[in-house]
């Protein structure tokens, strides 16, 4: 029998129609753990570099983690990997909702989508039975609309259905995939779907999952809850309110938004606005929120309420998480709440990333202001700020028009087609994906390595555990080390203590680089194992003090599974899967040249510095000067395979280290 | 008759406080597997969530009698803008429908309120106070009838889908073959 995983994924090649249940191999287990870390030697075995994104070849991957699916509580994303058609590397967005969990009940732990279907489908997985269903009379329906309409079809309200939208369907590079309340948002997993065809997935599991220790997995549970219910009863002192408890940021709770919208940049990533945020905002914007906020709710065992139903007037119900409240609105300097709740309803039934997309439209506003595009290419368009961007937003996920397909392709390929002065006026990007629209005055050593070098190549997905800036005083720096049980080692306590907000020991010098290699490496395996787990950031590697860490990963994984597992050996497992993504990325032609965060994203920067920090950084990843793994990492990590290949293909030279 | 005085054990449930999560489904289901622990599966919980997220539908329902036959229940209710199939806040395993049934034999499920634990796990789990456990003292005639056990009820719905006959032959044959 096997525990946690079901030990079977679904193979399905669309262009044929043939559908498989294979067995996988349990040593997979000891190996990758699962999740990420099996997906992505998946795409190793089986999609070499030459597969370009919309090859039928590239593979479409759907994967639930080990812990879906048990009682451990946030364990509820869906990992989908494929290679991206903005940033042609492995993208792995994740989604919450209830997807990932129902999937293994229905006895697989992956889809993987192969080739490329001659008409629109959606798929049916309910257990032993799967089908492919026409979907025809679902093209051009909105994401969440299709969702419903496809549970009605079934007559089964308890499936759980993943579908794109129209943006999908017109393969705009930043399409979503849409589930509940979530989204697999990031790096058009949505265009990959559309591209082969694919109009959602619907499943319903009805089988069992096995734990191998069931009253070791529920004692561990039971401590996680207390800790739970602690940090839920005493939120952080002394650091902003969103970063003071735990889950995704708590946007739907929170409605001071003074620090985003003051530091955020408006537009196309352009503006801070110091002083927007005044009593009349403060009421006016509160006010929205509260009318637009039907209920609080959750993804899939999840005690947290990250997002919400909104119930606007003038637009049809929807389900909104996190910082989409806000981006549409401040992309378009809109100064009115309600705008960003109606417009979000929109985007949500298109199926599009809400922080690439917003800047894409900010971006044409731009391209237009400069002359780029002329009054021709816009014939239509309404004056006023909000109408500007609905028209844009329809142009765009219909890829209608001159504006509407270049702008479908992102700011990155839209500026190359372009010419240079519109590729200067990309500048938010890093391989070729939108950013978050912040922009500050000094460089920070962290943030610098986690924007540079991480796969996820999204900031906003990969922060964690470590303090966003100094705190001022010292009896603040004690009060957070007094009760950091998180951490990896109690000397690590020492670097915060000595952390200042300004002179030598402030950034952008401080963390040295020697600190700041081994803090990002540790944020960076903390959220590797989470998406291993697929267990959600905002319970673990995303916030500070989280409830999961790295003493407690190996017991869960340990009692879930029955392999045994320390620090180490679970340190060892994800480190393996790192390092197998980044040189699947390497001989996509990622290396040291690419790792280079947007030009403005900090007024104040130090190009030595920053060489010195990578370096220091590669060499600590057991990395070449050009962010290849080294053979002798591979080596340790059991992946001479994968060192034979990067020398084949003359990314590494035998011999050198 | 005598009467005597009995514990009731209920759950209150405050469904505006449901964020939906379903952890009270994956719990039960835990604490009700062979062996305790072992296994996970919220289509065999005795508490199913009621979700149409929508429509703001989030409604925990307990597992309660088995019944043969299906009643003339047909009416739509709505509260407060929601509409709910009468059926919606009914307990029954019922053949109208595929709720409180094992998914593997299509036995019917029954809330045991956890019998033995300080409170059903599916309130001790709930962190968002959904679920609330209340005892509280009625008088009942003395001679109850006990109340039906788990394989009890399973053997009932048997009977009356196969026929008492048929059952009694089916488990001579089976004992017949495991004693050989």
């Amino acid at each position: 029998m096997r525990y946690g995983e079901t030990g079977y994924n679904l193979e399905i090649d669309l262009a044929t129609g043939n559908i498989e249940r294979v067995e996988t191999d349990p040593k997979l287990l000891e190996t990758h753990l699962g999740g990420l870390g099996t997906s992505v030697k998946i795409h190793w075995d089986r999609v070499p570099p030459e597969v370009k994104p919309f090859d039928p070849e590239n593979l479409l991957i759907f994967s639930s983690g080990l812990l879906n699916a048990t009682p451990a509580f946030s364990a509820n994303r869906t990992v989908i990997s494929f290679v991206s058609p903005q940033s042609e590397l492995l993208a792995y967005p994740m989604m919450g909702g209830f997807w990932s969990a129902e999937l293994k009940h229905a006895g697989y732990d992956k889809v993987i989508f192969s080739n490329k279907s001659p008409d629109w489908v959606y798929v049916w997985i309910h257990d032993d039975k799967v089908e492919l269903r026409d979907a025809t009379h679902l093209v051009g329906k909105g994401a969440l609309e299709t969702q419903d309409l496809i549970r009605e079809e079934l007559e089964d309200p308890r499936a759980q259905v993943a579908a794109i939208g129209p943006a999908g369907e017109n393969r705009v590079f930043v399409a979503s995939i849409e589930q509940s309340r979530s989204s697999s948002s990031r790096l058009g997993g949505g265009a990959v779907m559309g591209d082969k065809k694919i109009k959602a997935v619907a499943v319903r599991g009805t089988k069992d999952v096995h734990i191998h220790d069931g009253p070791a997995f529920m004692e561990l549970m039971q401590e996680i809850t207390e800790y739970i219910n602690y940090r839920n009863e005493n939120p952080i002192p002394d650091v902003m309110t969103i970063l003071s408890g735990i889950g995704s940021p708590q946007e739907m709770v929170h409605t001071d938004e003074k620090w985003h919208t003051e530091n955020f940049s408006w537009g196309n990533a352009r503006e801070r606005r110091k002083g927007f945020w005044t009593d009349e905002i403060d009421e006016s914007w509160s006010q929205s929120q509260t009318d637009a906020i039907q209920r609080l709710i959750s993804c899939y065992n999840c005690p947290q309420h990250c997002g919400a139903l909104i119930s606007h007037e003038n637009v049809p119900r929807y389900m909104m998480k996190c910082f989409s409240k806000l981006t549409y609105a401040m992309a378009a300097y809109v100064d009115n709440l309600d705008f960003g709740f109606q417009i979000a309803q929109k985007a949500s039934e298109y199926g599009v990333d809400a922080f690439s997309f917003p800047q894409i439209l900010a971006y044409g506003v731009e391209l237009k202001e400069a002359g780029i595009l002329t009054d021709e290419d816009f014939e239509g368009c309404p004056e006023d700020k909000e109408g500007r961007f609905y028209w844009l937003m329809d142009r765009v996920v219909h890829r209608e028009g001159k504006v509407g397909n270049l702008l479908a392709d992102g700011t990155y390929w839209a500026g190359k087609a372009l010419g240079p002065e519109a590729e200067s006026l990309a500048h938010n990007n890093i391989k070729k994906h939108e950013q978050l629209p912040i922009k500050l005055g000094m460089l920070d050593p962290l943030y610098f390595l986690m924007y540079a070098t991480n796969e996820k190549i999204s900031i906003t997905q990969i922060e964690g555990n470590w303090p966003q800036a100094a705190f001022p005083k010292m009896e603040q720096r004690e009060r957070f080390v007094e009760d950091w049980p998180q951490l990896p080692d109690e000397s690590w306590k020492e670097w915060l203590l000595e952390w200042e907000l300004r002179g030598e020991k402030a950034i952008p010098y401080y963390p040295t680089p020697q600190i700041a290699a081994q803090i990002v490496d540790w944020m960076e395996m903390l959220h590797n194992i989470d998406d291993a787990l697929c267990l959600c950031a905002g319970m673990a590697s995303f916030c500070l003090k989280p409830p999961y860490h790295i003493h407690n990963y190996p017991r869960l994984v340990t009692a879930l599974t029955g392999l045994e597992l320390d620090e180490k050996s679970l340190q060892k497992i994800v480190n393996r899967s790192r390092n197998l993504h980044r040189a699947f990325n390497n001989l996509r032609g990622m290396s040291r040249k690419d790792e280079n965060p947007p030009k403005d994203h900090w007024k104040r920067r130090f190009p030595e510095l920053e060489e010195e920090l990578l370096s220091t950084y590669y060499e600590f990843k057991g990395w070449n000067h050009d962010g290849i793994p080294t053979k002798e990492r591979l080596h340790e990590l059991d992946l001479d395979y994968v060192a034979d290949e990067l020398i084949k293909r003359g990314l590494l030279k035998d011999g050198e280290d | 008759m005598a009467k005597i005085k009995k514990t009731i054990k209920t759950i209150k449930v405050d469904a505006d406080r449901c964020n939906g999560c379903r952890g009270c489904e994956i719990i039960c289901s835990a604490y009700h597997a062979e062996p305790r622990y072992s296994s996970i599966n919220p289509a065999k919980s005795r508490i199913q969530i009621l979700t149409h997220r929508l429509k703001d539908i989030w409604l925990p329902v307990f597992a309660g009698e088995y019944t043969p036959s299906e009643c003339m229940g047909r009416e739509k209710y709505i509260i407060d803008g929601k509409e709910y199939d009468e059926c919606a806040f009914c307990r029954a395993t019922c053949p109208s429908r595929d709720l409180f049934k094992d998914p593997d034999s299509g036995l019917p499920l029954k809330c045991d309120m956890c019998e033995g634990e300080d409170e059903p796990q599916c309130v001790k789990w709930c962190l968002n106070d959904v679920l609330t456990y209340e005892e509280r003292e009625i008088e009942v005639d003395e001679e109850e009838e006990a109340p039906l056990e788990d394989m009890e009820v399973g053997l009932e719905s048997m009977a009356d889908k196969y026929g008492l006959d048929k059952l009694q032959d089916a488990v001579a044959r089976l004992s017949q073959q495991k004693k050989a």
